[in-house]
């Protein structure tokens, strides 16, 4: 039976010998993650289910992402809710404020998430993890306290589109314009119910960072689930850091005479820098069609694009630059392991003396909690994955989705600008 | 089960950023989050909503976020059902789980108007548009979503998973 990745992955944790769209089936799972504001709910509703054991210490990663540090008292509250929970579960893989950061960027991170796994997350961009080859999908409080309990969840198998890439990308172009244009093409709802699956020659070549964009903005479709085709690229990005060892990562590839209900396919050799305008993240234009507005503040950062890797792009458009005057920004680094690697590069004395705040580690202002919230009227440019209306502040401010380095170009500016014409 | 209530209509590709602003998810509470249900969309719908009206929207209502909130603040400001083309997965998953009622028929949506009093059959799927009189009737849940619907949602689905290992 030829099959997608997607319904290979979830045929085996099934126990199945093939899968078709549409069947219902119980996946077992290898990692159930939520955080600090999933959380609470997820634990009252565990107790309420009567449990009083999660079925495994080792696979409910505890990440305090959203809402620290603790920006007000309720927000402190309910951090001390994971907190105790953690403590009085023995949670193994429990991720304290200074040794944490953005679930999706943490779990790949620190090696937590494996080609072939099944990975639940009370996050909607929990899909990011599926740019390792594993199928990963968001899902609420109840659907993970339930998990916690019985180690395995009911899902019905998705039919796949399937998105390939090639040409060579041009310099300064990156993999969140390519997904800006999948947002484009599909809309909010055109991946509803579906397994989104991503590869060609154009992501062949592409560094693990970049691919992790196009599982996370998955959601931004409406899709179930995003798999990057698993390669040497996604071999090395494991050794060294995965838990499980290395005869267990499942290098699922699709038949190639698989069923798919869709196919997109790109040529990226001409592309230009993307911007999504308010308020959807398929709303997209060309860096040169988009209007010339005034920037109120830039905002790098978030589990789409708060990566060294992104922040090192940053830093080389606004090297020996000054941030526009009547322009603000803010640099979040994913992790507190990119915060330190972004101190020990020389990242931050550069942010620093362009005119950039620099904040912790946090989902922050990405969904419109704290550290540079957006007031009424005024105009952002973020590297974060969703414009909805009051999503990063006052639902009468406009947000801009861009790549860090049209955000660089931008702070640099005070208008959406091509990083080309800066440097 | 009958439920009566007016219509209240939105359109398409409702997000839970706007049913329950992340400014307000610092509560599990039902209550706390009915008070700011839709706020962000219509800051008079917690002020207008009477208990079991019928919510009322396009296609993909509930993407975006997560956040089991959502489905939460809506059941707490009493709605008695929410009826759109198409919901989002996840919203869709939450709903059922915590015993929002929820019908996916894209014909009703296109003919029921803001306002339209509405009886529903959830059972039976049935949309009743007693002001304009006409039927409608709703597409079957999943067998999986149905077996959770039968046992009163996913917490007693799980304590009876539980009982019968024991």
């Amino acid at each position: 039976m030829a099959m997608t990745l997607t319904e290979k992955i979830l045929a085996n944790r099934a126990g199945l010998a093939g899968v078709t769209p549409g069947d219902l089936i119980i996946a077992k799972i290898d990692m159930a993650m939520a955080t600090d504001i999933s959380s609470p709910l997820t634990i009252k509703v565990f107790e309420d289910m009567g449990a009083d054991k999660v079925f495994d210490t080792g696979k409910i990663p505890l990440v305090h992402d959203h809402l620290v540090p603790a920006k007000d008292i309720k927000s402190a509250e309910f951090s001390k809710i994971m907190r105790n929970f953690a403590a009085a579960q023995n949670i193994e893989h429990y991720f304290e404020v200074g040794r944490s950061g953005i679930s999706h960027q943490l779990l790949p991170e620190q090696g937590l998430v494996h080609p072939g796994d099944v990975v639940l997350g009370a996050d909607s961009h929990s899909t990011t993890y599926g740019a390792l080859g594993c199928f990963a999908t968001g899902v609420g409080s109840t659907d993970m306290a339930a998990a916690w309990v019985l180690g395995e969840t009911w899902l019905r198998v998705p039919d796949s589109i399937k998105i390939r890439f090639s040409g060579k990308l041009p310099e300064w172009v990156s993999a969140k314009d390519m997904m800006l244009l999948v947002c484009r093409d599909l809309g909010l709802e055109g991946g509803t119910y579906k397994a989104l699956e991503f590869g060609g020659e154009t992501i062949e070549n592409m560094p693990m960072y970049d691919r992790f964009v196009f599982a996370n903005m998955t959601i931004e479709c409406g899709g179930k689930n995003g798999v990057v085709l698993p390669d040497e690229t996604t071999r090395e990005y494991l050794t060294g850091r995965a838990k499980k060892p290395e005869a267990e990562w499942m290098f699922f590839q699709p038949d190639e005479d698989a069923t798919y209900c869709r196919e997109l396919n790109y040529d990226v050799s001409d592309m230009q820098p993307m911007v999504a305008r308010p308020n959807l993240p398929g709303n997209v234009v060309t860096v040169e069609e988009v209007e010339q507005v005034a920037v109120d503040q830039v905002y790098i950062g978030s589990c789409t694009n708060g990566k060294i890797e992104d922040l090192r792009i940053a830093a080389q458009v606004l090297k020996g630059k000054q941030i526009n005057k009547t322009t603000r920004m803010v640099v979040v680094p994913a992790t507190e392991s990119i915060y330190h690697q972004m101190l020990k590069e020389g990242l931050a004395e550069i942010f620093h003396a362009a005119g950039a705040s620099i904040g912790p580690p946090t989902c922050g202002a990405c969904f419109g909690a704290h550290m540079g919230v957006m007031a009424a009227g005024e105009v952002g440019v973020f590297t974060t994955n969703r414009n909805f209306v009051g999503r990063n502040g006052s639902t009468e401010s406009s947000v801009y989705l861009v790549s860090p380095a049209v955000a660089a170009a931008t702070a640099i500016r005070g208008v959406i600008t091509d990083p080309r014409e800066v440097l | 089960m009958k439920i009566n209530g007016n219509a209240h209509k939105y359109g398409d590709n409702v997000d839970t950023d706007v049913i329950i602003p992340a400014r307000h998810c610092v509560s599990i509470h039902e209550e706390d989050l009915a008070a700011h249900c839709l706020e962000d969309l219509d800051k008079e719908f917690v002020n207008k909503v009477k208990p079991n009206d019928i919510l009322v929207a396009g296609i993909n209502f509930g993407c975006g976020s997560s956040r089991e909130n959502a489905p939460i603040a809506i059941k707490g400001a009493k709605v008695g059902c929410v009826v759109a083309k198409y919901f989002a997965r996840i919203f869709y998953r939450n709903a059922i789980n915590i015993g929002l009622p929820i019908l996916e028929c894209p014909e009703a949506v296109d003919g029921i108007d803001a306002g339209d009093e509405l009886e529903i059959e959830l059972s039976k799927g049935i949309i009743y548009n007693k002001t304009k009189d006409t039927t409608f009737t709703a597409a079957p849940f999943p067998e999986t979503m149905q077996e959770i619907i039968n046992q009163g949602g996913m917490v007693n689905y799980v304590k009876n998973r539980l009982a019968q290992s024991n």
